[in-house]
């Protein structure tokens, strides 16, 4: 189809516009696998092992920002879902909620970046749905993907395994994502400005599972930041967590919007990072597993589990302690 | 970054407070004890994010301020605002705003109930909300300190040469100095010497603190808001407490002239007037607001509509007030972290990201959040 052409209300209606959106927009991209021949349900061989299953929605505004689009978000957040779980990513649903005067260049823009996310997470896209909503009833594109994985038998992951001097890893910059798209979503034109971290973490967890016993938990930091995920892991229990901020990996360009909005990088959203909990012996290992891979080439240790009963606990430049909560409310900005 | 970086220097902070805990030890020989008042919401928050507050010695206090303009801000201007989108306005506002308690409600119930209350971040945007909305009228609800009024005020040139006529300003407009100077003569504040504003201080100029500090006799340190503005800050006003002295001393001279900033002084004499200001907690200072002159009452949101702002009520346990002056810690206030949090503000100290109490509870480790009347 021509760039110029927009979404109808009857792409959704069940007739010939809609065959054709399917035909001409779907069906090349992920046609070979499952989807072929468009049954109502993807057939699936059974492994015969347990399964981890997970389903996430993504309404990201803009739709296409700095290092990615909701096409390729919304394959890394279910992706890394899975991997989290101690699963390995295999199958993927994807249903679109298209509004009314959607462009069909951005649409297929979207759905390319599907398509290669998908291939480079190593899933298929093996059933789907498009829905057509009239135009102000939605914000372009909605994207909802479902996943299913194979649970990895090396891992145990739970949070009652977490001990006092375990380390807590991360495979690289936080909060470039919710600074990406917050710098987009204000019109601030940047040269060199953050860019998203959208991407996969599983290889990284696929990487570590010769030390599955060590591993005591992970986590993507998403909505919240470091500091939600952090502190979920030692709220109401005997443990708590101290980070250095000196050893916080920032990107400059995510820094720097951060000062300017007055946002606490902790509480700003990643979209390509894992936070990982093991026992201190291995953490070398892992780090070193870890930056053997593009993905993980920025790894660190964030901080150590303490015995600071419920609380993250952040040890700031100038050698002062100050909590980090749980962010509230909206982010808003400085008014003075 | 590195500009920024070069003022949290972790090395440099650890000599400063190495000097700081020298300063306390030679203060405490003498018996005394410091008590210094950071004016600005900004730097409790830095105080705050930095931990600044347990590196200082024993003798050494610091005392947030009444430097939060959403916080000092009188329940019933809230009222006016709810009223006034009760009578079709479209409420314009800063985001802080919108949860700060009125008598009986807040702009976000007004809002859930059908009101309608826009959150803008620029000041222009009420003026193209009046465009674009010719047949409704917009009232901003102008707020804030010295170093918002002029951008603010500003917009009702942008009006006027654009003939936008559907557009006032809700104004509450506070001034630092006769705050500064009602606090200095309330005795039952403690109060040793200030730590001034950074910005606010741009606008006004280091020359604007001169007055107070000979009259009162209390040194007054104007500092940036990084982590070592503020040790050195500190440290300053300790050298000065240790000689007796009390100067204005400008060590945020980067940004801050003597004079101020003419361009922006100008801009507010132009279009306010000095009023007499009802502060939340402290009550009314003589001439410590600004409000527009008779020429441009057509933009003033309480002549156009006849609705005055008088005077609100505010929850009955809330101490706002008292944080707002100092006398009292936000965690020796019975409300605090328990019926009001972030989530549930009780007071606009809660509320505003850089009120005090929303300080307190978002950085203050929990055995450090005890604390007492002063």
């Amino acid at each position: 189809m021509s760039a110029d052409k927009v979404i109808q209300l009857a792409h959704g209606g069940g007739g010939r516009l809609t065959r054709e959106l399917i035909e001409q927009e779907i069906v090349p991209r992920f046609g070979n696998g499952p989807l072929r021949g468009l049954p109502d349900g993807a057939t699936l061989p059974s492994p015969g092992e347990r399964l981890v299953f997970t389903t996430d929605s993504f309404v990201v505004q803009p739709l296409e920002f700095p290092g990615g689009n909701i096409g390729d978000l919304a394959v890394h957040g279910t992706v890394n879902d899975l991997s989290v779980c101690g699963g390995q990513p295999k199958w993927l649903s994807l249903a679109l909620i298209l509004e009314e005067g959607l462009s069909f260049s951005v649409l297929g823009r979207v759905l390319d970046s599907v398509r290669a996310a998908a291939d480079a997470c190593g899933v298929t896209v093996a059933t789907g749905d498009t829905k057509v909503v009239a135009r102000g009833q939605g914000d372009g594109i909605y994207v909802n993907t479902a996943g299913i994985g194979l649970a990895l038998p090396e891992f145990t992951l739970g949070l009652e395994r977490i001990r006092e001097g375990d380390c807590v890893l991360v495979n690289g910059t936080l909060a470039d994502h919710g600074m990406a798209v917050l710098a987009a979503r204000q019109n601030m034109d940047f040269i060199n400005g953050p860019r998203s971290d959208t991407g996969t973490v599983h290889r990284l967890v696929m990487a570590v599972r010769e030390f599955g016993a060590a591993v005591r938990f992970m986590r993507d930091p998403t909505r919240g930041g470091a500091a939600a995920v952090l502190n979920e892991m030692v709220e109401g229990r005997e443990l708590g967590i101290l980070l250095k901020e000196r050893n916080l990996p920032l990107a400059p360009a995510t820094r720097a919007v951060a000062e300017m909005l007055g946002i606490d990088p902790l509480h700003a959203a990643s979209e390509g990072r894992l936070i990982l909990i093991c026992a201190s012996e291995v953490a070398p290992e892992i780090l070193k597993c870890w930056r053997a891979l593009p993905e993980g080439a920025g790894s660190v240790c964030l901080g150590t589990v303490t015995r600071d009963k419920g609380r993250v606990v952040l040890e700031t430049v100038t050698g002062g302690r100050r909590l980090v909560d749980v962010p509230r409310g909206e982010l808003l900005p400085r008014i003075c | 970054m590195n500009y920024i970086d070069e003022f949290r220097n972790p090395e440099v902070a650890a000599q400063f407070v190495r000097l700081i805990a020298g300063q306390g030890r030679t203060l405490a020989a003498q018996g005394l004890r410091v008590h210094i008042m950071e004016v600005c919401g900004s730097h409790t928050m830095a105080i705050g994010r930095y931990g600044i507050r347990q590196l200082l010695p024993e003798n050494v206090e610091l005392i947030s301020g009444p430097g939060c303009p959403v916080c000092v801000t009188d329940p019933g201007y809230i009222d006016t605002a709810i009223a006034l989108a009760g009578r079709g306005a479209i409420i314009a506002t800063f985001g802080d705003m919108i949860r700060v308690p009125g008598s009986d409600s807040d702009l976000t119930a007004c809002r859930s109930a059908g009101g309608d209350v826009r959150v803008c971040y620029s000041p222009s945007a009420a003026v193209e909300l009046a465009q674009s909305h010719p047949d409704r009228e917009v009232v901003f609800l102008a707020i804030g300190f010295e170093t918002t009024i002029a951008p603010v005020v500003s917009i009702v040139g942008e009006a006027l040469s654009a003939e936008v006529r559907n557009l006032s300003l809700l104004t509450a407009f506070k001034l630092v100095p006769p705050a500064l100077s009602a606090l200095l003569a309330d005795t039952e504040i403690k109060i040793d010497a200030f730590l001034c504003p950074a910005h606010v201080s741009a606008i006004i100029g280091s020359r604007a603190y001169e007055p107070y500090a000979a009259k009162y006799h209390v040194p007054c340190v104007i500092a940036g808001f990084e982590p070592l503005d503020i040790l050195y800050g500190v440290h300053g006003i300790l050298g000065q407490v240790l000689k007796n002295e009390a100067r204005v001393e400008n060590q945020y001279a980067r940004v801050v002239r003597p004079e101020g900033n003419p361009l922006a002084q100008a801009r507010i004499a132009k279009y306010l007037d000095p009023v007499d200001a009802v502060w939340r907690g402290i009550g009314v200072i003589p001439a410590s607001g600004l409000g527009l002159k008779p020429a441009f009452a057509a933009y003033d949101s309480e002549k156009k509509f006849g609705l005055p702002v008088r005077p609100g009520r505010q929850h009955a346990g809330c101490r706002c007030g008292d944080v707002i002056k100092g006398k009292l810690r936000p965690t020796a206030c019975a409300l605090f972290a328990k019926v009001c949090t972030p989530d549930h503000p009780v007071g606009p100290c809660m509320v505003s990201a850089e009120g005090t109490c929303a300080a307190y509870f978002k950085y203050n480790l929990p055995d450090e959040r005890q604390g007492g009347v002063k």
